[in-house]
């Protein structure tokens, strides 16, 4: 499936890149065009560059000549870019664990917890979610319909009210009836507003004073149509309220998930998830290889 | 980072070398345009739009009179703002011509900013007394139709909907034959967020079109979009056909590239921008300001604007002058001029505009100042109105006192009041002196 989604990102541009190693000879045009393909797939300046001098490296020093040697150079090269294995929190047994989900307007946070919600349910988690988006109108109702529709329970406030009082009522709710892992939905907010970062800390606050440990992951959902204002995103939320992870939406679009990347070798953060359909079972837990190997797949 | 921030003092490091020489020849130029072709990448310009765009740029540049008051780099960076606004085009106007109701379909991805726009636009068109009625047509996201709902009845504006189960062509026809009947003169139909891969849902929004004959297909699309943004203004133009453009969340920091590339491919002029949560935040699109913040020069218009929006009173501006002029400027006009100041918006945000202070965010965090001004209102606020005008009798007590009120130090309070001490002793020595002629200037 996620190859399905993939193939168009890879006929686009990593299928050119592919033609172009293929060539006879590796000129400087060559390579510029690499680059400019590299940021064709959003992967950013900074790291297309990072990219291709570490290919030229390679070639230079292994005397790389076929396409076969340099479509793997620049696999790995790619994949070293993506942060390893990184532990999660989830690998740890406690009596609740709480997951903070983050991002701007419209990056999909709420769509995404309805399929965490659906896939941690059938992992045999007892899920519960918090619907802390108190701000936009309706979000409440669109929560409480996903809630349903996974089959799990919404602890929700009134609009306009406090979400860090909502985010504490959903952790006492959890403990007092069993519930063993919170997803709190959180407003979208751009990254630019003090304000409503202030906020976003007060919730994570409130998480840290009621459990132990808490908010145990923090993940920002991150729209894969997005270009470089992604890493700034990723960025500005890690430091505002300690991102652990990243989740990519909307992968099944002819976007490339190139910041996948730049984050990755930026801030060292893993990608958890790729959103790539609208459905419940449109959740794939990422992996690099898969994904990088995806993108050159014939 | 921001590889736009200083482009001109960079291309200026290029051209260090031909500073005498009148005009700009091949060899300048292309060494200057790799930076451009760079920066352009860097703020999400599609790699084939900066591709014709460097060339535009490349075939004015070459021979160009470098004018007298700019350095080359300055002149080149001049041609890429004016080649910027030339394709940007002009701010595109609402066709509302004809008879009403007129029609107006909003289109675009998932989460790009449908419903929020709807409801500002609604807004924006009834303050020029046109009477809007909003059309439910996304039965797809779960509580969209009871979101557009609740938008609606905080404007007091009529939002026509049957529900999630009846197909949106169908919804969309009897809820312009209702527009008719309900006297309304504008409709705007919030449609589904939908991938424009998406065959079948584009499909869907071509029979909605072909029902309500739409006299406006605006495609809403995210500021922060990045290389994609071509093949979405493509995909919504070849398959349902799009009037214009709008562009959602220019309140972030994106630098906005991609409404060069979609402005390209379609050739539909942008109409509007999507500013911030407020249901006010809708503006009319200004090529220049957006060229402007694409290549990082800031954006001084908009922030001229905010400082006027903030209406000092003129009574009031010309007694604080005249303080100044005095060196009597008390704590309590101090607290004024503040409060002032905050009403532009958190300075983190009021920066963002300021040409150049790309480079001053880099060394201190703008955040940081606001949370000290937040504490200097603090503690003037604790202090009574004697007190601001007359600190002198701040002694310790009253100083432990504010401390104690504001929340802060004793320590603090001194570190205020020694600032206040030093800015009115400059004051005084300003107004004993006539302008040097260094100052003087500045205003020539």
């Amino acid at each position: 499936m996620l190859r399905d989604s993939l193939q168009r990102t890879r006929q686009a541009f990593f299928g050119r890149i592919a033609t172009l190693l293929g060539a006879t000879e590796l000129d400087d045009q060559t390579w510029d065009e690499i680059e400019a393909l590299l940021i064709q797939a959003d992967l950013g300046i900074e790291t297309a560059l990072a990219v291709t001098e570490a290919l030229r490296e390679r070639v230079r020093a292994e005397g790389l000549t076929t396409y076969e040697q340099l479509r793997e150079a620049l696999k790995e090269t790619l994949l070293s870019m993506l942060p390893e294995d990184v532990p999660s929190a989830l690998a740890e047994p406690r009596l609740l664990t709480v997951i903070l989900v983050v991002g701007v307007n419209g990056s999909g946070k709420t769509t995404t917890i309805a399929k965490l919600a659906h896939r941690f349910t059938r992992e045999g988690w007892r899920v519960m979610l918090a619907a802390a988006d108190t701000f936009r109108a309706a979000a409440i109702e669109q929560l409480q319909v996903w809630g349903e529709r996974a089959g799990v329970p919404v602890i929700a406030g009134q609009i306009g009210g406090d979400a860090g009082a909502v985010t504490y009522d959903a952790i006492r709710a959890a403990r007092a009836r069993d519930y063993n892992l919170l997803l709190v939905d959180t407003a979208g907010r751009l990254h630019t507003k003090y304000n409503l970062m202030e906020e976003l800390k007060k919730i994570r606050r409130v998480a840290a004073r009621s459990v132990h440990e808490a908010p145990h992951e923090v993940w920002l959902v991150v729209d894969g149509t997005t270009g470089q204002n992604a890493l700034a995103q990723a960025r500005h939320f890690k430091e505002a309220v300690g991102v652990t992870g990243v989740i990519v939406t909307k992968l099944d679009s002819t976007a490339r998930g190139g910041m996948v990347f730049a984050i990755g070798h930026e801030l060292g953060l893993p990608v958890r998830y790729l959103g790539v359909g609208e459905s419940l079972e449109d959740l794939q837990p990422f992996d690099p290889q898969a994904f990088v190997d995806g993108l050159f797949d014939e | 980072m921001p590889m736009f921030e200083g482009l001109s003092s960079r291309l200026d490091g290029i051209f260090k070398e031909l500073r005498k020489r009148g005009k700009l020849n091949e060899s300048d130029v292309d060494a200057a345009l790799r930076e451009i072709r760079l920066a352009l990448l860097e703020a999400d310009v599609h790699y084939s739009v900066v591709k014709s765009f460097v060339a535009r740029v490349r075939e004015r540049a070459i021979g160009a009179e470098v004018a007298r008051s700019l350095t080359p780099g300055q002149q080149v960076v001049k041609i890429v703002y004016e080649e910027l606004i030339n394709t940007l085009g002009e701010p595109g106007r609402l066709d509302l011509s004809g008879d009403p109701p007129h029609v107006i379909m909003l289109v675009g991805l998932q989460g790009s900013g449908k419903t929020t726009t709807a409801a500002k636009l609604a807004l924006h068109l009834r303050r020029q007394n046109h009477r809007p009625l909003m059309i439910a047509a996304d039965t797809y996201r779960p509580a969209a139709i009871e979101q557009l709902q609740a938008l609606g009845r905080q404007l007091d504006i009529p939002v026509y909907s049957e529900g999630a189960d009846v197909a949106p062509p169908l919804i969309a026809g009897r809820g312009v034959r209702a527009a008719g009947q309900e006297n309304a003169s504008v409709v705007i139909i919030d449609t589904a967020g939908r991938l424009q891969i998406d065959d079948e849902m584009m499909a869907e929004l071509a029979a909605i079109r072909d029902r309500v004959h739409p006299q406006e297909t605006l495609l809403v699309a995210d500021s922060m979009t990045g290389q994609e943004a071509v093949n979405i203004a493509q995909g919504f133009s070849d398959q349902v056909g799009i009037t214009g453009l709008i562009l959602t969340k220019v309140d972030g920091d994106a630098r906005g590239g991609a409404a060069i590339s979609m402005r390209e491919v379609t050739g539909v002029p942008i109409k509007f921008l999507g500013t911030g949560e407020k249901i006010d935040g809708l503006e009319v699109f200004h090529p220049d300001r957006l060229a402007r913040r694409i290549l990082g020069m800031g954006d001084v218009l908009t922030l001229i604007e905010r400082a006027e929006a903030i209406e000092m009173d003129e009574a009031e501006a010309l007694a604080l002058e005249e303080k100044f002029r005095t060196a009597s400027f008390t704590l309590e006009d101090y607290r004024k001029m503040l409060q002032q100041v905050k009403r532009m918006g958190p300075l983190s945000q009021v920066l963002e505009l300021v040409p150049g202070a790309g480079e001053i965010m880099k060394q201190i965090s703008p955040e940081d100042i606001d949370r000290q001004l937040k504490r200097v209102e603090a503690i003037i606020n604790s202090m009574t109105l004697a007190e601001r005008e007359r600190p002198r009798i701040l002694n310790a007590s009253r100083r432990k006192r504010i401390a104690a009120g504001s929340g802060t130090s004793v320590q603090e309070v001194n570190q205020l009041l020694k600032q206040f001490r030093y800015t009115q002793r400059m004051m005084e020595k300003l107004s004993r002196q006539k302008p040097p002629a260094n100052l003087r200037g500045l205003f020539r």
